[in-house]
């Protein structure tokens, strides 16, 4: 097993996760907000989302060096499990469930004769003789048959769990949330079997201009996303909160010393200081190129480092807002009582402003997030995004971006990309959402 | 008497089905008397007015039988016809002049908007109006005024702009809901004045919403008391309140503060706990681009007072006098520019950092807005105990639940409120948590900044009491910052009144009141509006 930087990372923030969520279990004051989630349906459709894309980019996290014939190169467990559609690729473009190539070619028969046509794939539908009329009742039969694969799983690990549960808690397992998260997981559940199934006989999504799986490529992109809205975040939420926070509460030198930088580093184009980042990375790399062997090695190491700057280039906009956010609550009664009964500052800062100013983080956050996302699918278009071997929505979309103008159009690695990062974005919205209406108090006594 | 001008019948308002906020209440306005619809917060008293220009909120349900204006049942009018009705036969002046005007047109437009929306005249004439407008609501120099924006204009010629806008179509109703809330005592007089002036020049009836029963007294002809959306007792106003018969009428007006009753104050000498001796809080005005200090706005100029211990001084002064600039600077809350404040012999103004820190549990502070007094997201009884933690860390987190309790009992409020959110509070409830935090570190003074302003008159009684009776418990002093005379009578022993920064006068709380020396003391004594019964 190899562990990457960025893996090591996506599993501290899970282990943090998992123990601020085991710290707040047993809460009092957590439990009230915490419940109104579990009630909010979209809160827990959006969970379930949401936690199906976290387990794909899991998988997707955990490298480990194959062991096949061919060079021993660095997969992860989603590649190993996807080595059919890794490894079937065609010649180039094909159309979602196509058995022929996109574009007319000049193709040898069997009897010797040359033809201009569309020739058949060398994977998708191969299995077929007569591709016009068997080709969508075996897409409908085995799409079915997939589907119903998938439902009987989850109906076995249902009856399963009902029976563990049902008795003990009788009006949890009855409640309509659950009732509807159970569809939800169900639906995705069966639909991804269906879609797996379907993969292994045809190009589900297409294929893109060097043959590849678009379907893959988009399923590889969840990690890819994921890393770059949560690291980023990750590495921008502490200036942001730390320095918004301290220019606004101290005033005087402190708050003439933050702004001077966040007003020096806006005036900057965040391009520029990407692209010299992500050069001077590929120039270290380049002069130590013992320590960055392997392919993946290199464009992992450039992922991190893409986050690193977009996290040290994004935070001065959250960190304005805090600093408005705090000049105006350090004005607050509250926190002038605070004074008055001796509390630290410290403690203050801690206790009455970073509170109130969480729903402001939780939003930007949230929003920074899908911002992100797409700010990787620009800088790609520049060059300076992630490595060009990555897969990544942001890669999918530049690639598809030339053949937008084609007649007729190549449609699919775009809408995979839109679909995907669509379905994750607005997840990732509706939950934050239901979770800050939540951990609002005011607003939790009105609903 | 002759047809009543507004006549409404059996009106209902309720939100999304909830409880009814305003309950099947009927009531007559005639031509040229004063009606007051008197009430506590919550009463449904301006639900009753905006439900009568059909301005209610969208997710409320209104059911009457009918409401007519001058015989002609509004309920049977479009939105478009109300149009005409609002502004042109029913004025409407609101509590809040900072809010009500536009910030970015100026007064004479504002005006003029109105007159032109409902009167079809050429433009000469619409300015002769708006000029003749001005002059009638008594704003000085209307010719120059009346290019000015709102924020050139004081409080109470803000309101007398209101005044002017409702004015501007000759209405013959004339709402005023909470006219003078926000307005200082002698500019609240001035105001009610000129509202009885205009009404005797035009004649128009107007309706008076308010929840001040002295001021009711004084200016209404007959008055209605709302409870929870039920009017419970309706009469002329001299026969009210001589004769009050329904209950809660008689409580509202036991819990009216009495001028009367500061006669009954000891006046027995105890040695000084508070000693403030010319202190000073300047606020420096930067100029320039180099931010020169150029002056200095005096907010507290030199000011020096005791208090007694186990004793109350109230500080009275109008808005903008520097009375909880002074009361905040003495918790070193506002940086003081000079001066000397000693409690107990210690000189507080010389320490700095951690010996400060550790003298704050003498003086605390409970503040005036119930609602952003707390932090929304701290639990109540994090609250209370937030002093103890940072002033006695040794105690430990059970001996801190009890002090809790203990706190919370002295104060009345149920146990379990130490797990709840300052919101599932109402506001009297709210100050007395706030109450109980500064109690909870055992001060020997309390800075009461109108700690009862924004409560209701039956919930101020309750607070005060609560404070009295802790002072007699406990021996704590207050300063207690109002600008209510009558709550100073209350509960104060001695009064010290604050103009422009300056205290121009102090003594025991009887001489203040009763024979005042100078002529601000008499201003603002004659400005208090005062139940026509006491007298």
């Amino acid at each position: 097993m190899i562990i990457l930087w960025t893996d090591a990372l996506i599993f501290i923030l899970n282990a943090i996760m998992l123990g601020l969520a085991f710290y707040m279990h047993g809460k009092e004051y957590i439990k009230r907000p915490m419940q109104q989630i579990y009630r909010s349906k979209i809160g827990m459709v959006s969970l379930v989302v949401l936690v199906f894309f976290v387990l794909i980019g899991l998988m997707d996290s955990v490298h480990f060096k194959a062991t096949g014939n061919k060079t021993n190169e660095i997969i992860s467990l989603l590649d190993y499990w996807a080595t059919p559609l890794r490894e079937h690729g065609e010649k180039t473009y094909s159309a979602p469930f196509a058995t022929t190539l996109y574009s007319k070619e000049m193709m040898t028969l069997a009897d010797g004769t040359t033809q201009w046509g569309y020739p058949r794939l060398e994977f998708g539908g191969s299995h077929l003789d007569e591709p016009e009329t068997q080709r969508i009742p075996d897409i409908l039969q085995k799409g079915l048959y997939g589907f119903a694969q998938g439902a009987g799983l989850v109906a076995f690990f249902m009856v399963l769990l009902w029976a563990m549960l049902a008795r003990q808690h009788k009006q949890f397992m009855h409640s309509s949330t659950v009732k509807v998260v159970w569809v939800v997981v169900f639906v995705i559940v069966s639909l991804s079997y269906a879609l797996i199934y379907l993969s292994a006989y045809y190009h589900v999504l297409g294929t893109d201009k060097v043959g590849e799986d678009v379907f893959y490529q988009a399923v590889k992109g969840i990690r890819t996303g994921l890393v770059i809205g949560t690291l980023t975040t990750l590495i921008m939420l502490p200036m942001a909160i730390i320095f918004g926070i301290l220019a606004g509460f101290f005033r005087g030198w402190i708050d003439d010393v933050i702004q001077y930088i966040y007003t020096t580093l806006n005036s900057i184009p965040g391009v520029l200081l990407i692209a010299a980042s992500i050069l001077m990375v590929q120039v270290y790399m380049a002069n130590h190129e013992e320590a960055f062997t392997s392919v993946v090695v290199r464009a992992d190491m450039r992922l991190l480092f893409l986050c690193l700057i977009l996290g040290v280039t994004s935070w001065t906009g959250l960190c304005r807002l805090l600093r408005a956010e705090t000049l105006k609550l350090r004005e607050m009664e509250y926190v002038q009582a605070a004074q008055a009964l001796g509390v630290k500052q410290g403690t203050i800062l801690l206790r009455h402003i970073l509170p109130n100013v969480m729903h402001i983080v939780l939003i930007s956050v949230v929003l920074d997030f899908s911002s992100l996302v797409l700010a990787e699918a620009v800088l790609s278009y520049i060059n300076i995004g992630v490595d060009p071997t990555t897969y990544s929505w942001g890669n999918m979309i530049n690639g598809a971006r030339l053949e937008m103008a084609r007649e007729p159009i190549v449609w699919w690695s775009l809408s995979a990309a839109f679909v995907f990062m669509f379905a994750l974005v607005l997840a990732a919205n509706l939950f934050a959402d239901v979770v800050q209406a939540a951990f609002d108090p005011r607003r939790a006594g009105n609903e | 008497m002759n047809n009543p001008i507004l006549a409404v019948e059996r009106l209902s308002v309720a939100f999304n089905h909830q409880q009814k906020v305003v309950d099947d209440i009927s009531f007559a306005i005639y031509p040229g008397e004063s009606f007051a619809l008197v009430g506590e917060s919550g009463s449904g008293k301006s639900i009753t007015a905006l439900s009568v220009l059909r301005l209610l909120p969208n997710n409320a349900r209104l059911n009457a039988g009918a409401i007519s204006l001058q015989g002609d049942n509004l309920l049977n009018r479009s939105e478009f016809e109300l149009c005409k009705i609002r502004g042109r036969r029913i004025g409407l002046i609101f509590q809040d002049p900072m809010s009500s005007l536009n910030p970015v047109m100026t007064i004479g437009s504002q005006i003029e908007e109105v007159i032109n929306i409902h009167f079809d005249l050429p433009k000469k004439v619409i300015k002769q109006r708006v000029l003749e407008l001005l002059q009638q609501v008594e704003i000085p120099d209307p010719k120059q005024r009346i290019k000015d924006y709102p924020h050139q204009l004081s409080g109470g010629q803000r309101q007398r702009v209101m005044i002017a806008i409702a004015l501007a179509a000759k209405p013959d109703l004339l709402i005023a809901d909470e006219p003078t809330t926000s307005l200082d005592v002698t500019i609240q007089a001035q105001i009610l004045a000129l509202l009885k002036n205009i009404q005797q020049q035009t004649g128009m009836a107007l309706w008076l919403i308010s929840h001040d029963l002295a001021l009711v007294s004084t200016m209404a002809d007959r008055v209605a008391v709302m409870q929870q959306g039920k009017i419970v007792e309706t009469g002329v106003t001299a026969d009210f309140f001589s004769n009050p018969k329904h209950p809660y009428t008689r409580k509202l007006l036991n819990a009216l503060p009495l001028m009367s009753s500061c006669l009954t104050h000891s006046t027995e000498e105890k040695p000084p706990l508070l000693q403030v001796n010319d202190f000073k809080v300047y606020y420096p005005i930067h100029k320039g681009i180099f931010k020169r200090i150029v002056d200095h706005v005096r907010a507290v100029d030199g000011v020096s007072f005791d208090i007694q211990q186990g004793k109350t001084l109230a500080l009275v002064g109008e808005s903008g006098c520097g009375k909880t600039t002074l009361g905040k600077s003495l918790l070193n809350l506002i940086p003081a520019s000079g001066g000397q404040v000693k409690i107990n012999g210690i000189e507080l103004s010389s320490l700095t950092g951690e010996q400060l820190r550790q003298q704050r549990a003498n003086i605390q502070i409970v503040f005036q807005d119930p609602f952003s007094s707390m932090n929304p997201r701290m639990l109540v009884g994090d609250i209370i105990a937030e002093g103890i933690r940072a002033l006695h860390p040794s105690i430990n987190s059970a001996e801190r639940k009890a002090r809790v309790r203990q706190l919370l009992q002295q104060v009345d409020l149920p146990e379990n409120s130490a797990q709840r959110y300052p919101h599932e509070f109402s506001g009297g409830q709210r100050q007395r948590i706030c109450i109980a935090r500064a109690l909870a570190v055992e001060p020997k003074l309390i800075v009461c900044d109108e700690p009862t302003s924004a409560l209701d008159v039956s919930v101020q009684a309750q607070i005060i009491q609560v404070l009295k009776s802790l002072q007699q418990e406990k021996g704590v002093s207050y300063l207690f910052i109002t600008h209510d005379l009558a709550v100073v009578a209350e509960i104060a022993d001695d009064v010290a009144v604050m103009y422009q920064g300056k205290i121009v006068e102090q003594g025991s709380v009887a001489q203040v009141l009763t024979q005042p020396q100078h002529a601000y003391t008499r201003k603002l004594l004659d400005a208090v509006p005062v139940l026509k019964t006491e007298k």
